[in-house]
C-alpha cells in the first residue's frame, strides 16, 4: 500500500506510539489527584506543555490541550466572539476556503448577529495580506486565516497578516492543523494570538490537539466541569496521548529541514509527471505550498471513480468531488480558487510523507495517468470535449 | 466494511456494455456536469426488442456500476418490459446502494427512458 493521504491523517510514529503505551503503563493516574501517583501524571502533562510551547516559541501557560483541531478552532473563534459581543464588536474576517470547523462556526455566529467577511483566496489559493488590512473595521473582533490549506496545501502570508492584526489591534487566529510539524512555526515572531493544532496530522495520536492562546487574550470554555486546563477545558486530561503528541511534534519539527528537502523533490516530481496528463491542472500555487501536497483537477472525469481505481492499485488518496463528501457540491476550496463545478468534481489530492520512495512516485504517476485515461475512455463529457462539441476548460 | 457491495465493485471495475453504438436508434443523455453525473445510453431496437445497448458515464463508482447493471437488465428484453425498468430494480440487482447514492440508479432509469423516447421520436414507433 502507498499511503498518500497524510493530510487526512498520518501513521503514528514509533516514538509517539511507544510514549503512548509506556505513559499508559506509568502515568495513568489522574493529574488532579494529590498523591504522588497523580502528581507524577501531572508532571508528565506539564512537561508535554513545556515541550510543545518551546517548539512553537510560546510560553507553557499559553498552551491548552483539546481533543483536536476542530475543538481548538471552535474554542478560539467562540471565545473571540464572546469578547466581541461584550464590547459591541461583531465583525469577523476570515477566508472562503477555511476548514469547515471554522466556516460552520462562523456560519452559526451569523445567526447571533455577527457579520462575516470571507476574503477571496484568488486563483493561486493565497489570501492577500493587504485584503485583510482593508477588511478590518472598527468593530472587527477577530481575524481567522488558516496557515496552510488542507486540500490544496497553499501557505498563507501569516507573518504579514500577524503584523497587520497587531498594528490594528485585532486578535489573530490561525488554523494551523496542516502546518504544525510540517513547516517551522513561531507564534511570537509571527504575531499569532491563537493557533489550532491536531496531533494526528503530525504522526501523533488521534483525538488530541492543542490551542495556543497568547497571554492576555481571553479564552472561554466550551466544556464545563472540573478546573482542568486552568478552568478553560474541563475533563480529565489524556496524559499519555498528550505526551505522545509532544513526542511526535518534537520528532516532526526536529526533521523538518531534512524531510522538506526530500518531500519537495518528490512533490515536484509528482507534479511534473501528473502535469503530462492532457487537460489537467495543478490546484494552488506551485511553490508556496506544503512540501507534501499535490492537488490536481482533471477534465472529463469524476474524482470518486478515480480514487476507487487508485485504491485497487494500492494507492490511498483523496478528492474534493461531491461524491466523496456525500454532498451535491464539490469542495468549497476548489470553488474558492475559481474552479468551475465540472472540473472541481474531477479532483485528486495526494499528500505524501517522507517515507515515499522514487519508485512510489513513478508508480503513482503511472497509475494516475492510466486511470484518468481509462475513465475518460467512456466519459460522455470527454467525448464532447474531444469532438469539439464542448470547449475545454483546462 | 467496504463502501459498496461486491456487485457494485464488480460492475464498476468491469463495466458491461461500455462504449458507443454507431447504429443506435435511440440515444438518451441525462444528468449534468455541474452535479458530477452524466449518463448516456445508446439503444439499438429491432422488432420491439433491445438488440444491443451501450453506455457512457461520467460519474462516481456507483454511477458507472448503475449504468452497467442497467444495460445488463435490458439487453435482449422487449421494449414493453424495458419501459417498466425502475431505479429500484437496478439498485436491487447491485445488492443495494448507499442511501446517498440512490440517485445514481435513478439516473440509470432516466437515461433508459430518455433513450426510449428518442427512439419513439426518431422512428415514430409507439413504445
Amino acid at each position: 500500500m502507498i499511503y498518500a493521504d497524510n493530510a487526512a491523517t498520518t501513521k503514528m510514529s514509533r516514538r509517539a506510539l511507544e510514549t503512548l503505551i509506556s505513559f499508559n503503563e506509568k502515568f495513568w493516574g489522574n493529574p488532579s489527584s494529590l498523591y504522588t501517583h497523580g502528581q507524577n501524571a501531572k508532571e508528565a502533562l506539564e512537561q508535554a506543555r513545556r515541550d510543545i510551547a518551546s517548539l512553537i516559541n510560546a510560553q507553557p501557560g499559553e498552551i491548552y490541550f483539546t481533543s483536536g483541531g476542530s475543538e481548538s478552532d471552535n474554542q478560539a473563534i467562540l471565545s473571540a466572539a464572546e469578547t466581541g459581543k461584550k464590547t459591541g464588536k461583531k465583525h469577523i474576517v476570515s477566508t472562503a476556503f477555511e476548514h469547515h470547523a471554522v466556516l460552520h462556526t462562523l456560519e452559526n455566529l451569523k445567526k447571533e448577529g455577527f457579520e462575516i467577511t470571507l476574503l477571496d483566496v484568488h486563483s493561486n489559493g493565497i489570501v492577500k495580506a493587504e485584503d485583510v488590512d482593508e477588511a478590518i473595521r472598527d468593530d472587527t473582533c477577530l481575524v481567522s486565516v488558516m496557515y496552510a490549506n488542507n486540500e490544496i496545501g497553499t501557505i498563507q502570508p501569516i507573518k504579514e497578516i500577524g503584523s497587520i492584526c497587531k498594528k490594528r489591534g485585532v486578535p489573530f487566529h490561525t488554523d494551523a492543523v496542516q502546518a504544525v510539524g510540517h513547516i517551522p512555526i513561531d507564534v511570537t515572531g509571527d504575531n499569532i494570538d491563537m493557533l489550532s493544532a491536531s496531533a494526528h496530522k503530525f504522526h501523533g495520536p488521534k483525538g488530541v490537539g492543542f490551542l495556543y492562546v497568547k497571554k492576555g487574550i481571553r479564552l472561554s470554555s466550551l466544556i464545563e466541569g472540573g478546573a482542568q486546563e486552568r478552568g478553560k477545558r474541563a475533563g480529565t486530561e489524556n496524559v499519555p496521548a498528550i505526551a505522545a503528541m509532544a513526542e511526535a511534534l518534537k520528532e516532526s519539527i526536529g526533521k523538518i529541514a531534512e524531510k522538506t528537502e526530500t518531500l519537495v523533490i518528490m512533490r515536484n516530481r509528482l507534479i511534473k509527471g501528473i502535469s503530462e496528463i492532457p487537460h489537467s491542472s495543478l490546484n494552488g500555487d506551485p511553490e508556496k505550498r506544503l512540501p507534501g501536497n499535490v492537488s490536481f483537477c482533471f477534465e472529463g472525469i469524476e474524482g470518486e471513480a478515480l480514487l476507487l481505481l487508485l485504491d485497487d492499485r494500492g494507492i490511498c488518496a483523496s478528492s474534493g468531488s461531491a461524491c466523496t463528501s456525500g454532498s451535491l457540491d464539490p469542495s468549497h476550496v476548489l470553488l474558492a480558487i475559481g474552479r468551475v463545478h465540472d472540473v472541481a468534481h474531477g479532483s485528486l489530492r495526494l499528500s505524501i510523507d517522507d517515507t515515499v520512495t522514487d519508485d512510489d512516485v513513478d508508480y503513482i504517476v503511472a497509475s494516475v495517468k492510466e486511470v484518468v485515461e481509462y475513465l475518460r475512455g467512456f466519459s460522455p463529457i470527454w467525448r464532447d470535449l474531444v469532438s469539439g462539441k464542448k470547449e475545454f476548460i483546462l | 466494511m467496504a463502501l459498496y457491495s461486491e456487485k457494485v465493485m464488480d460492475h464498476f471495475r468491469n463495466p458491461r456494455n461500455v462504449g458507443i453504438l454507431e447504429d443506435a436508434n435511440g440515444v438518451g443523455e441525462v444528468g449534468n456536469a455541474k452535479c458530477g453525473d452524466i449518463m448516456k445510453m445508446y439503444l439499438k431496437i429491432e422488432d420491439g426488442v433491445v438488440k444491443d445497448v451501450k453506455f457512457e458515464t461520467f460519474g462516481c463508482g456507483s454511477a458507472i456500476a448503475s449504468s452497467s447493471m442497467a444495460t445488463e437488465l435490458i439487453k435482449g428484453k422487449p421494449v414493453s418490459e424495458v419501459k417498466q425498468l425502475t431505479n429500484k430494480a437496478v439498485a436491487d440487482a447491485l445488492d443495494g446502494l448507499p442511501a446517498y447514492k440512490m440517485h445514481c440508479s435513478v439516473l440509470a432509469e432516466e437515461a433508459i427512458q430518455s433513450a426510449l423516447e428518442d427512439y419513439q421520436k426518431r422512428t415514430g414507433n409507439k413504445i
